[in-house]
């Protein structure tokens, strides 16, 4: 049990100094006003959210995958790249601290970040109750299974950033990777796969998509399937995060 | 009851002579007094694909030396530090710092450990204060000596006047002196400063040998440094490495002795360049 808290202790140092990190140079700042200018434009220019006529944020909803795709990636790829850069990881490797909690602060770190962006959107929540009579727990439940996504799209940035000590690289390979998964449930993608390999194989890379699992929160449904996918997702692309953060240890 | 008595009577006999048999067998070890070993090398070894950094190094330091650690570039002199402070993992052979093995108990033997890395790499987007408060609470340090230990290191490596400046704006000299205030910050018995006065005018560099022999009698100090005119000055002992190896052990006299001209420059030449031409 000591043991185990040992591997988790370095969990709240490293939160808070990432955190700090964010919002002391103006990374957090230009995210946050760049995703919140985009997901505004799409929602209002791409998805004409007032000529729907029904007071619901689907047409705010349907651009998260695309927007976190893009975005996320810029906000992970400092994580572990920049400490490779700056030699910072010769200092942290020095530390007396377990690579678990090095792993999992820095991932809620930029985790925090994406969850200011998507606190800063609940204004959008309010329009649409003062313009009509939306279905609350629905929207409530989309935003909590979107920032789960919001992690998954983090997760694998965070892994990739390891691998790299180029920031703009892991950036590049983050989106492509993303990019991937997100496109998997993308009915363009997956009717190439049905004539390509059958019905059965187009079916799978479905289940691995994002959009697959969040389809079901855009209707307001909880489904405990894609909680499991997108807590699962995470956990895997973190134990890669914490494998290829190791590696620097042989040299 | 007889029986429980008897083997009473045993414990107390075994009890009674541990002591003594624990202090045979301490005297019979090598080395004068175990207590002092702070920081024991063990054919540490480490290669870089078909590069061999580090063949096989060993060596003890002792709680009061001051070990000058040289060498050429290259000669695995980080490699070797890097190894000691569980940033790289050794190929073979261990170090044990304060009795903690690297290997086998890495956190334990790294919170004995103040470690200086090369360059002094600091994130830029902290204030000193700021770094020293992540250091403190990296190494877990107790709430409440949190704020004293950061406040004596600020103070011991001078850099108050800077304390409200970003790392980043820091000039090289002031940079040097937050990453060994760092290092200090929990006041471990053994540092290891890879070139800690580089890029140091003469006074910084004459307070940082000031704070290092103010350290020494109570800790075990690995410095390695190019500047060899630091090394009478700073070391109380002396190591030279040259492709991985040592090629010298001495005291900064007995490294004297070794040079044709009387200058450590030569003595180090000679050591380095002979090496050289015997692996040719």
């Amino acid at each position: 049990m000591n043991r185990f808290r040992q591997q988790f202790d370095s969990f709240l140092p490293t939160f808070r100094r990432e955190l700090g990190a964010y919002f002391a140079t103006p990374m957090a700042y230009v995210f946050l006003a760049v995703f919140l200018l985009s997901i505004g434009m799409f929602t209002w220019e791409a998805a004409r959210f007032f000529d729907t006529g029904t007071a619901d944020l689907s047409p705010f909803f349907v651009w998260h995958p695309w927007i976190y795709m893009i975005f996320l990636p810029a906000l992970a790829m400092r994580l572990w790249a920049d400490e490779t850069s700056a030699g910072t990881d010769e200092l942290l490797l020095s530390l007396p601290l377990g690579m678990p909690g090095l792993v999992l602060g820095k991932l809620c770190a930029a985790w925090t970040v994406a969850a200011v962006g998507l606190v800063l959107t609940l204004p959008m929540w309010i329009t649409v109750n003062y313009l009509g009579n939306p279905d609350n727990a629905a929207i409530a439940l989309t935003y909590f299974v979107s920032l789960l996504m919001a992690g998954s799209y983090l997760s694998i940035g965070a892994a990739i950033s390891a691998l790299t000590r180029s920031q703009v690289t892991a950036f590049v390979i983050s989106v492509v990777v993303a990019f991937v998964f997100t496109a998997a449930g993308w009915p363009l993608v997956l009717s190439g796969v049905k004539n390509l390999f059958g019905a059965g194989l187009a079916d799978l890379v479905a289940q691995f998509s994002f959009l697959s699992h969040f389809e079901a929160a855009q209707r307001g449904v909880l489904e405990l399937r894609a909680v499991l996918f997108f807590v699962g997702f995470m956990t895997l692309w973190t134990i890669l995060n914490g494998l290829w953060a190791s590696r620097q240890r042989l040299g | 009851m007889r029986y429980g008595a008897s083997l009473l009577s045993r414990v107390d006999l075994i009890l009674g002579h541990w002591p003594d048999s624990l202090n045979n067998a301490i005297t019979r070890l090598p080395g004068k007094d175990l207590s002092r070993r702070m920081l024991d090398i063990q054919k540490l070894e480490k290669s870089f694909g078909e590069k061999r950094a580090v063949q096989g190094l060993s060596f003890t330091v002792e709680k009061g030396t001051v070990l000058g650690f040289l060498g050429p570039n290259g000669a695995g002199k980080s490699t070797t530090m890097r190894m000691i402070a569980g940033v790289l993992e050794p190929d073979s052979g261990d170090a044990t710092i304060d009795g903690k093995s690297i290997v086998s108990a890495r956190r334990d033997a790294q919170a004995a450990l103040g470690y200086l890395p090369e360059g002094a790499p600091l994130y830029d987007d902290m204030t000193p204060p700021e770094f020293l408060a992540f250091m403190a609470a990296a190494r877990s340090l107790p709430r409440s000596q949190r704020k004293p230990a950061i406040e004596r290191a600020i103070a011991d490596s001078r850099i108050s006047t800077v304390c409200s400046q970003r790392i980043g704006s820091l000039s090289k000299g002031y940079r040097r002196r937050v990453g060994l205030a760092g290092a200090i910050l929990h006041d471990p018995p053994v540092l290891v400063l890879d070139e800690p006065t580089d890029g140091l005018d003469p006074n910084q560099k004459r307070a940082v040998r000031a704070l290092i022999a103010r350290m020494a009698p109570r800790k075990a100090i690995v410095i390695s440094t190019h500047t060899l005119t630091e090394v009478p000055a700073m070391c109380t002992r002396a190591i030279v490495v040259d492709r991985g190896r040592i090629v010298a052990d001495e005291t900064p006299e007995g490294l004297l002795k070794l040079s044709a001209d009387g200058t450590l420059e030569n003595a180090f030449t000679r050591l380095t360049d002979q090496a050289e031409a015997e692996s040719a």
